[in-house]
């Protein structure tokens, strides 16, 4: 029997936080737990609160911050176990992230083709400079942009959504097994979202590549996934069927969150949704997180 | 040539507070600003503001949209004076007016300048987690920033910054830590409370909330505009979500390839988008309960070191006829208070 893709088991991460004086613990992920099947690719979903531990457990399935409590397994084998270079260049090859934020994902003083260019030697294994640009000229086409235009560039030469698009561009050069995308498409305008979601759907379908998907936007979420969880302080408090849960969440938390998304159609409402949405959610919900 | 700006008159505001014509607080005209640079004896230019008017009144919220890459950071940058090379402004004018004190961005000394940013004028920039000090405590950035304008002693000071950053749904205890030690959303929020906790007259915000859950982002943008009614300030508000545009903006402007191509009343361009790429960007919003295929734009973002011909937005235009080749469109009033820049707008519906 072939091991699954991923196997996240009751994973923990605490942080210390604080001056010496008042040092407490954030749990901020608590008792994670979820499978990825291998033979079924599958885009599983991420949604919640922020700072409820989406970028937590992103990080740990990625293997650069280790659990507190518990085990992450890629395809069989435990991330608390690579150690050989030879293996970790096994993982970076077989797991692609999207980083959160595009502004701190790339170095400032480098490049951003350069990334490309890397990526396409050491997780693709190709090796003429031809190859090399024609391959990273593909990526970039597939998410709006092209060689010519960014070629040369700095980050800070850039818009927010061209960084996310190059972020993305990247994490297709090679065929990953999985990508962890943390908020790949949060700066992007409606249609080039759909472009790209799009994309992510047919790595799927054609290419068999799974997707870890995080985001606050519960329409693409509903959209392209096969499963959800809810994450609220740490923990799942919902999970199952996409559109199961989303049509019809049980959970107080899952339920809030679905009505507070605003509608477009409420252009001219004077923003009425804005306040009267806060204040039941914090009223039922009990509190200020 | 868009048309002047000399007598922009807003119109009347939908909850009819009748205020027939309100005094403009940020007048921008024609207004270019361009990216030059040149590599290895290439010249490169990279139109990002192009010819662009607009204004912005008193107690007022401004939304901008528009696709990715089309401008809208660099024309609020450009706004906010805070551009270096190699961005240049060629042509045009950003005059404020905060109370009866008459600032124009690229007239002025740059004294004046940074004065009028402490003081008035307050920019969140996309991204902005590097407003942040990454190796001070939070706490020390609020001191640094807002101390001075509250004008209250320590204790106070405090109290203020905590009961501000609670509406944010932000735990106090954020103050303690280091800005790595926050989620996105957090220190997103963190970087709004810097900007609001004084109050200022005018809030440039730039894609504030891209990493907030839907129920804090709604207690965000609660927070923004109850402190904008308090003191009748205004704001420009740049986001990719038309649903927070919808339910926050009293105009909205739309951009597309460095170009302004359509204005008006949040109601009215969403009911009724003139500008063929307007008309495409509302209809292609996804909603919950979506699950048929559904396509975005044919076409890529136009490269605008070397823009197309015309009318920018000619090469994925379904109505684009041969003079949308050869001349650009003028931003025309198709209706009071609702302006396009569209050949086939002007004639009819672009729907
Ligand atoms: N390096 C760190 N040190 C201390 N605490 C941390 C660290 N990284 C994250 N945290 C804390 O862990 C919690 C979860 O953060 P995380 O970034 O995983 O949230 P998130 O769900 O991704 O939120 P968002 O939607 O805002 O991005 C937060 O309370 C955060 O302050
Ligand atoms: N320093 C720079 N040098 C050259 N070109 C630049 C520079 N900064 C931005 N640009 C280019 O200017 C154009 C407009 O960028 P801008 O950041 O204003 O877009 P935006 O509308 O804010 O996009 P987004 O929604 O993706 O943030 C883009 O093509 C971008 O690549
Ligand atoms: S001017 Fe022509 S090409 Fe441009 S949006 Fe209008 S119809 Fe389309
Ligand atoms: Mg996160
Ligand atoms: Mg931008």
């Amino acid at each position: 029997m072939t091991p699954p893709l991923l196997e996240v088991r009751e994973v923990v991460k605490a942080y210390s936080m604080g001056s010496v004086l008042s040092r407490h613990r954030i749990r901020a992920v608590e008792g994670v737990s979820f499978t990825m099947k291998a033979e079924r690719p599958e885009i599983f979903t991420i949604i919640g609160e922020s700072g409820s531990g989406k970028t937590t457990l992103a990080r740990m399935i990625l293997n650069t911050v280790s659990p507190t409590a518990g085990t992450i397994r890629f395809r069989g084998t435990d991330l608390s176990k690579i150690w050989r270079g030879r293996d970790r260049l096994a993982f970076m090859r077989g797991v692609q992230p999207i980083f959160q934020n595009p502004f701190d994902a790339f170095n400032p003083l480098k490049q951003i083709d350069r990334y490309l260019f890397t990526t396409a030697r050491r997780m693709a294994g190709l090796r003429t400079v031809k190859e090399i640009e024609d391959r990273a000229d593909q990526a970039l086409k597939k998410v709006g942009l092209s060689l010519v235009e960014i070629r040369g560039r700095f980050p800070h030469e850039l818009s927010g959504g061209q960084l996310q698009r190059i972020a993305i561009a990247r994490a297709l050069i090679s065929t990953p097994a999985l990508i962890v995308a943390d908020e790949p498409v949060s700066m992007i305008d409606a249609s080039l979202r759909m472009s790209i979601v799009n994309l992510l759907r047919n790595l799927r379908d054609e290419m068999g590549v799974s997707i870890i998907y995080i985001t606050h936007d519960l329409a693409t979420a509903y959209y392209i996934s096969d499963r959800i969880i809810i994450m609220r302080k740490g923990r799942v408090v919902e999970g199952g069927d996409a559109r199961a849960v989303l049509d019809n969440p049980q959970h107080p938390y899952s339920i809030q969150l679905k009505q507070a998304v605003l509608s477009p159609d409420a252009a001219g409402s004077g923003g009425a949704l804005l306040s009267a949405g806060l204040v039941e959610s914090q009223a039922e919900l009990g509190e200020l997180t | 040539m868009a048309p002047a700006t000399a007598a922009p008159r807003a119109p009347a505001k939908e909850n009819g507070k009748a205020e027939a014509t309100i005094e403009p607080v940020l007048v921008v005209s024609g207004l270019r600003a361009y990216f030059q640079t040149s590599s290895f004896g290439v010249e490169r230019e990279v139109r990002a503001v192009d010819d662009i008017s607009f204004h912005v009144g008193a107690n007022e919220i401004y939304g901008l949209a528009g696709e990715s890459s089309s401008g809208k950071t660099t024309l609020i940058k450009t706004v906010a004076g805070a551009i270096r090379p190699p961005l240049r402004v060629l042509s045009g004018s950003v005059v404020f007016d905060f109370r009866g004190r008459r600032v124009s961005v690229y007239d002025s000394d740059p004294q004046v300048m940074d004065e009028i940013r402490w003081k008035h004028l307050s920019y969140i920039m996309q991204g902005s987690m590097n407003v942040l000090n990454p190796v001070r405590r939070v706490r020390h950035s609020f001191v640094d920033f807002a101390f001075r304008h509250i004008g209250r002693k320590m204790p106070e000071f405090m109290d203020i910054v905590r009961t501000h950053l609670q509406r944010l749904h932000l735990t106090p205890a954020v103050l303690d830590a280091y800005p790595h030690q926050l989620s996105g959303g957090m220190r997103q929020r963190v970087t709004i409370a810097l900007a609001t906790v004084c109050r200022p007259e005018f809030i440039i915000a730039d894609e504030p909330t891209t990493a907030l859950d839907v129920i804090v982002q709604n207690g965000v943008l609660a927070m923004l505009r109850d402190v904008q009614r308090e003191i009748r300030s205004s704001i420009i508000f740049v986001t990719h979500d038309m649903a927070v545009h919808a339910n926050l903006c009293d105009r909205l402007g739309i951009m597309y390839a460095g170009r302004l191509v359509e204005e008006g009343r949040t109601a009215d361009v969403f009911k009724a988008p003139k500008h063929p790429y307007t008309a495409h960007l509302i209809a292609s919003l996804p909603r919950i309960g979506y699950v048929a295929a559904r396509k975005g734009l044919e076409g890529t973002p136009p490269n605008l070191a070397d823009p197309p011909s015309g009318c920018r937005f000619h090469p994925r235009c379904p109505l684009a006829a041969d003079i949308c080749r050869r001349q650009a469109p003028p931003m025309t009033w198709s209706s009071p208070g609702h302006r396009v820049a569209c050949f086939a707008a002007a004639t009819g519906s672009a729907q």
